[in-house]
């Protein structure tokens, strides 16, 4: 129930939003949102825009995941 | 267009393995093997751990145990019933998330009072209910307001929408439950059966991190706020494994987050003025669990004119609830869905006997459809 999906935002018109999923365009509102902006990527909820998402972060949390697997790999390397 | 966003990302294989044999590691090495159970309290980490495979993936030792974290069943029969039994007043369009439909009441489900006439709409966006409202002005509109903290505030919208276009004809019924306060009950379980806690992503999305920082002060409970794809949740594991040991170990359990390309500390602060706008902090009751205090919203004076128990009569039939089913103790992290004799016997998502199998975000329907003859589950 608590689903939410990563979009981004290619227009704003006062409180409601067009949000692009990969091709797929839908409307959703941007009440529980302040100072959205065009080009934003948001969580969308039940229809409402919920949160924005933080590019920085996401690509941090990759080259962390990234890391870990090149030292298991070499590790292995090592073993063999 | 690929974005830092999309699943697939999340999802690869060689990050996968490494941080599999890092949980694993840490079990053998740091726990020195001792048992260790870990509590998910998000339906929605309930379906992705199934569909992932991730509990075949785990050390012997380590549990991956599924708390009150499915919206639709925690919510009391006696709520349900007072739904489905609104539904079949003649002048009321019941409004629903699709999750409800199947979800039996004491006599009936809404989507048998639906094929016997009843006018039951599935909604995609609470949103919707305000342009019924005003296409059927001699209708009642009532919304089944179920949820937790990602929800809520989209339905508190809604209500905060519908007050300025001035609508009197539309009402929810204000079933919402809070997720720290469930997190607070478990803790305090005798014989501490848990090591820490999945914390849910996007309810943290709304309501911060720092949510949770009682939690982890007061009980020394670990809390890795964690994303949904199998990284996120290896991760998460991860980030969890490495508090228990230092906890164990005599540290102080803190608060964490996996999931930061979503989550801060302090959450959607818009988001949080409107819930305390419209909402006001209540005792609720949770299914097969009892009454949690302060764990649920009901509305604040000023939006009380929405309120649907005030604004709709349903007789409510003494509630008659399933026997022999063992959800309760599944939702507190006492049991497992594969412990309960009903399970893939009387009760399958066909013939569901408890809630944790109706909902398809309950552990018993996650385990049905993904774990059952994958996993030998102790």
């Amino acid at each position: 129930m608590c689903l939410a999906v990563p979009g981004r935002i290619i227009e704003i018109d006062g409180q409601n939003a067009k949000v692009d999923f990969g091709g797929v365009t839908r409307e959703a509102n941007l009440m529980l949102m302040e100072d959205a902006a065009v080009g934003e990527y948001v969580l969308i909820h039940a229809g409402f825009a919920i949160q924005r998402l933080n590019a920085e972060e996401a690509e941090e949390t990759l080259r962390l995941y990234g890391e870990l697997a090149r030292a298991l790999e070499k590790d292995d390397e090592r073993k063999k | 267009m690929s974005t830092p966003f999309d699943e697939e990302a999340f999802r690869t294989e060689p990050e996968a393995r490494a941080l599999v044999s890092r949980i694993h590691e840490l079990l053998r090495e740091e726990l020195r093997g001792e048992p260790v159970s870990l509590m998910e309290v998000c339906g929605t980490h309930t379906v992705a751990i199934s569909r992932a495979g991730i509990r075949s993936l785990m050390p012997d030792g380590l549990k991956l145990l599924s708390g009150p974290g499915c919206p639709v069943c925690v919510t009391p029969l006696s709520e349900i019933d007072r739904a489905i039994g609104a539904s079949t007043l003649p002048d009321v369009i019941l409004t629903t998330f699709g999750d409800m439909m199947r979800v039996p009441g004491s006599q009936s489900t809404l989507e048998k009072e639906r094929a016997e006439g009843a006018d039951v709409r599935i909604l995609y966006s609470p949103l919707q209910a305000i342009e019924i409202a005003e296409e059927s002005p001699e209708s009642q509109i009532v919304f089944v307001g179920v949820g937790f903290e990602t929800t809520s505030p989209t339905i508190a919208a809604t209500v905060v929408e519908a007050a300025r276009r001035g609508i009197g004809n539309l009402s929810v019924f204000p079933f919402f439950k809070t997720v720290p306060r469930a997190l607070d009950m478990l803790a305090r379980v005798p014989g501490r059966p848990l090591d820490g806690y999945i914390c849910p992503g996007h309810v943290s999305a709304i309501i911060g991190s720092g949510a949770y920082e009682p939690i982890a002060r007061e009980h020394n409970m670990p809390c890795v706020v964690t994303g949904f794809e199998p990284l996120d949740i290896l991760a998460g594991i991860v980030m969890l494994l490495e508090q228990a040991a230092s906890v164990r170990a005599g540290g102080n359990a803190k608060v964490e987050t996996q999931y930061s390309r979503a989550v801060t500390r302090e959450g959607n602060l818009a988001a949080q003025a409107v819930i305390a706008d419209v909402f006001q902090e209540c005792d609720a009751e949770w299914r097969e669990i009892g009454t949690i205090p302060m764990s649920g919203h009901e509305f604040s004076e000023r939006y009380r004119a929405f309120d649907a128990r005030d604004r709709i009569d349903v007789d409510v039939p003494a509630p008659a609830g399933p026997s022999g089913c063992i959800c309760g103790e599944i939702m507190l992290g006492q049991k497992l869905p594969t412990d309960c004799p009903l399970f893939a016997t009387r009760c399958t998502p066909r013939e569901a006997v408890g809630p944790c199998m109706v909902s398809t975000e309950g552990a018993c329907a996650a385990f049905y459809k993904y774990d059952r003859e994958t996993t030998e589950v102790p």
